[in-house]
């Protein structure tokens, strides 16, 4: 029964999707207020029904509906209740459900804004965004419906939504298969959500920029109106990038943390192009420049966005993430073409309206380098772009199937990210308009001098790599340059409003959220950096079998073996087994590690979960890999020492840190009406 | 003046992009081999940089513990995904290459931590060379366990 009304559900939101588009388009075309109310009306009510058609499928779910083929593939009844809840988007139909409902959600939200002037845009929001909701309603209710049941049929069992044959009765498995093991794990219940949550809120953005160009409003109105939608899906989606990284490094055992796989790089492709649309629309609010551009970024990250969950949801490569091969790949490929090219026509129609307000001049301008910046992040994308279809490119012309690995990317991409950071460094220090060496001297020496010092003093005492000492000076000089851009600014209100140093800085920030938040990013870029530096060119390992209280030298730590213990978890159907090590520094005793191996029987697979210990300095990581329970209670390790490393993570903490500076909603100046004027425009150039 | 200024600049960055990606690509291409291929291929293939797939014979998988040395079989299955799905799927297909003793096969050895998912029936996608013992060294092993995970099938990554 409840199946059938999940299903049924499904269908009616599918229904009403399709009527809320056909409305906002003909209301639109015939300027009927009325149409595009009721198309409104109908976009407001596919939330509420896809979520009781969600809340319908997480009662099967949680409740061991095994006779649902969903819910027999991604739960069992080992499994705790919030697994079974988070399972919804272990599954591919459930995580294309889990897209609708996010979709949905965000378009209401929009729709529910105060229109004012821009109501013109409404039915046209309303027409991208439903098209998209749509779409992925179409392949739940068509060709993925996580409400298929099995049914006993005379040849064994069959899946099907409906009795296939008339009479036939359910079957209901006893248990079901399970969530993968290494997917039980809480980072990975927040790890996907973010990155869907970062993925679908770049719809919204692109269905403003579409808008104006089918309107013609092509002034910066659609960026101003969707200006914090785009930070809070970069927030998302980074987010969901850094959380995935985590995951990775406290359960999949391997000492590492991102590993250019092609899902990963599917998820990174968007992030590149997000970030290089929210520089570059600062330079369409500030001067009037590459609005082409911006239109050309919105729509690439769309793209990109549906083509990464296409990727992973299609089998196309295959990754850690993919989820089984399935028919929907084809129609995926067929909506971002079709999409794609749509909106690249929108865009050359209204070419000619989109020319810039007046011209770059200097090569050193703010608004050159921020150029200059997008470049870099197009070349990454490139980069990244070619090495996931190039196994597929050389198949296509030479017959002969070809791969790159991560060498390919670490290699291609190095020299672009210290690019990246070295404009991140200098960039805020230019002047919109016109900027000269001599201008950019002035302000920079007193950093560049610092850096230079750090850099003597790690080239005595830490290491003597060319690579290591480029990327930790340039790192250095970001963060000096923008720390002394925190205090140049905090000191001229000091003196201009006579408050105390920390209340200038923290009405300083407050004020101008969006420049002092991102300078709060670059300096966490900076950190992230450190730590990516760190566990690239100096992680060591080592590896050995130990009897009791032998143990391994890495890096100045010994690790000592002290003892094991093997137990079973039989309500989890988990078999745990742990070892103890003792570690030392230098004589000094630091404490114990257990990094353990977790057997699910059920799955007959392994977990290893490393003992990890954090300092600033490095993580001593250590696996255990393998012991003999009966002879001489000798067990193996592998060890690595990562240093820096948590830098990384740091530095991820103070990126969100930023990010809600910049993004936290407040009055909202810019929804505003009026104000936007070309000479506002001059007004705020020195921001 | 301004523009081409501008344009050179973009050209510069275009000409360092598209070295970039050439030269690394050159320098970090694998070539896909089946293990037919593979032995079909002998002494040339020895030394290039190739990344193999095969199913794993369960019987044959050794683990050293004291060196980290992992050695098992692998026979030969088709690279190509159609094919796959015409013979029943990718549990199927490797059922069938375990059990065929007519098959290609080729041994591998990888040193380092056993991967959880090592087992017969595994399909084993391997990143390294064939060495003049005709033995393949892998450096990087990747797993794929289609046997009970339809939907949602993971790998794992190990590489030293």
């Amino acid at each position: 029964m409840l199946a059938e009304f999940g299903y049924g559900v499904l269908v009616v939101t599918f229904l009403v999707t399709i009527y809320s588009v056909i409305a906002a388009y003909y209301g639109a075309r015939t300027k009927s207020t009325k149409l595009v109310e009721s198309a409104r009306r109908a976009m407001l009510l596919t939330f509420p029904l896809i979520s009781v058609s969600a809340a319908t499928l997480i009662y099967l779910l949680v409740n061991n509906h095994y006779e649902v083929s969903f819910v027999y593939e991604v739960t069992s009844r080992s499994m705790p209740t919030y697994l079974k809840i988070t399972a919804w988007w272990g599954g591919q139909s459930g995580s294309l459900v889990f897209w609708a409902f996010l979709l949905s959600g965000f378009t209401s939200a929009v729709t529910l804004r105060k229109w004012d002037r821009d109501i013109e845009f409404l039915p046209w929001v309303i027409v991208v965004c439903g098209i998209t909701v749509t779409f992925f309603l179409g392949l739940v209710v068509f060709y993925e419906n996580p409400f298929t049941r099995f049914w006993q049929v005379a040849g064994g069992v069959e899946p099907s939504m409906f009795a296939p044959i008339a009479g036939a009765q359910l079957f209901t498995p006893a248990d079901g298969r399970g969530l993968n093991p290494l997917l039980r794990h809480p980072g990975m219940v927040i790890h996907p959500p973010m990155l869907y949550l970062g993925f679908v809120s770049f719809v919204i953005p692109y269905a403003f920029a579409i808008a104006a160009l089918i309107t013609g409003r092509t002034d910066d109105r659609w960026i101003r109106l969707t200006r914090r939608w785009t930070l809070w899906a970069w927030l998302f989606l980074s987010f969901g990038l850094v959380l995935g990284g985590r995951w990775a490094y406290d359960v999949l055992g391997w000492g590492g943390y991102w590993g250019w796989d092609p899902v990963e790089i599917a998820a990174f492709m968007p992030w590149l192009t997000g970030t290089a649309f929210l520089h570059s629309v600062m330079i369409q609010e500030k001067r009037g420049l590459l609005k082409h551009w911006n239109m050309i970024l919105v729509i690439l990250t769309y793209s990109l966005v549906i083509f990464g969950t296409f990727l992973t949801r299609s089998g196309v490569l295959s990754s850690v993430h993919a989820f089984a091969e399935s028919a929907i790949g084809p129609l995926f490929f067929i909506f971002i073409g079709v999409s794609f090219v749509a909106a690249i026509a929108l865009l050359i129609w209204r070419w000619p309206e989109l020319r810039g307000e007046t011209e770059m001049k200097s090569m050193l301008s703010r608004e050159a380098l921020f150029l200059l910046n997008n470049l870099l992040f197009m070349g990454i994308l490139v980069i990244c772009f070619w090495g996931v279809i190039f196994p597929l490119i050389s198949e296509l012309f030479t017959g002969q199937k070809v791969t790159v690995g991560p060498p390919f990317y670490e290699r291609a991409t190095a020299p672009l990210f210290s690019a990246l950071l070295f404009l991140m460094a200098i960039a805020p220090l230019s002047a919109w308009g016109h900027s000269t060496i001599q201008t950019l001297g002035r302000s920079m020496w007193k950093s560049a001098i610092a850096a230079a010092v750090v850099t003597v003093i790690l080239f005595i005492t830490f290491t003597q790599n060319i690579g290591a000492l480029v990327g930790f000076t340039i790192v250095a000089f970001a963060i000096f340059i923008t720390l002394q851009e925190f205090w140049r600014g905090a000191r001229a209100r000091q003196k201009t409003q006579g408050e105390g140093f920390f209340t200038a800085l923290a009405r300083l920030t407050s004020r101008n959220r969006r420049r002092y938040g991102g300078y709060i990013i670059h300096i966490s870029m900076a950190l992230m950096a450190i730590g990516i530096l760190g566990i690239e060119i100096f992680q060591s390992e080592t590896q050995g079998t130990l009897a009791q209280g032998e143990a391994l030298d890495i890096a100045g730590y010994t690790v000592e073996y002290r003892e094991l213990a093997s137990w079973d978890n039989a309500g989890e159907g988990v078999n745990y087994t742990r070892a103890v090590v003792d570690v030392f520094k230098d004589g000094i005793y630091l404490g114990e590690l257990n990094p353990r191996i977790d057997y699910y029987a059920e799955a007959q697979q392994n977990m290893t979960i490393p003992g990890n210990r954090s300092t600033l300095r490095d993580d001593l990581y250590v696996l255990l890999v393998d012991w003999q329970p009966v002879s001489s209670m000798g067990a193996t390790f592998k060890i690595y020492v990562n240093p820096l490393v948590n830098w990384l993570w740091i530095g991820s903490l103070l990126f969100l840190v930023g990010i809600l500076v910049a993004a936290w909603p407040d009055k909202d100046p810019e929804n505003e009406p009026v104000r936007v004027t070309r000479s506002s425009r001059q007004t705020s150039a020195a921001d | 003046m301004q523009r081409s200024k501008f344009l050179l600049g973009g050209l510069l960055i275009l000409t360092a992009v598209v070295y970039l990606i050439f030269s690394s690509t050159k320098a970090s291409a694998e070539y896909f081999m089946t293990v037919d291929e593979l032995n079909a291929d002998g002494a040339s293939a020895i030394g290039r940089s190739v990344r193999l797939s095969g199913a794993v014979i369960g019987d044959t998988i050794q683990y050293d513990a004291d060196t980290l040395t992992l050695t098992f079989d692998v026979a030969h299955v088709t690279g190509d995904n159609n094919e796959i799905e015409a013979q029943g799927g990718l549990a199927e297909v490797l059922y069938q290459a375990v059990n065929d003793p007519t098959r290609e096969r080729v041994k591998v050895v990888y040193i380092g931590v056993k991967p959880d998912l090592l087992r017969g029936e595994a399909q084993a996608i391997m990143t390294g060379k064939l060495g003049d013992d005709g033995v393949f060294h892998a450096d990087e092993l990747l797993l794929k366990c289609p046997t009970r995970y339809e939907e949602a099938v993971p790998e794992q990554a190990a590489s030293n």
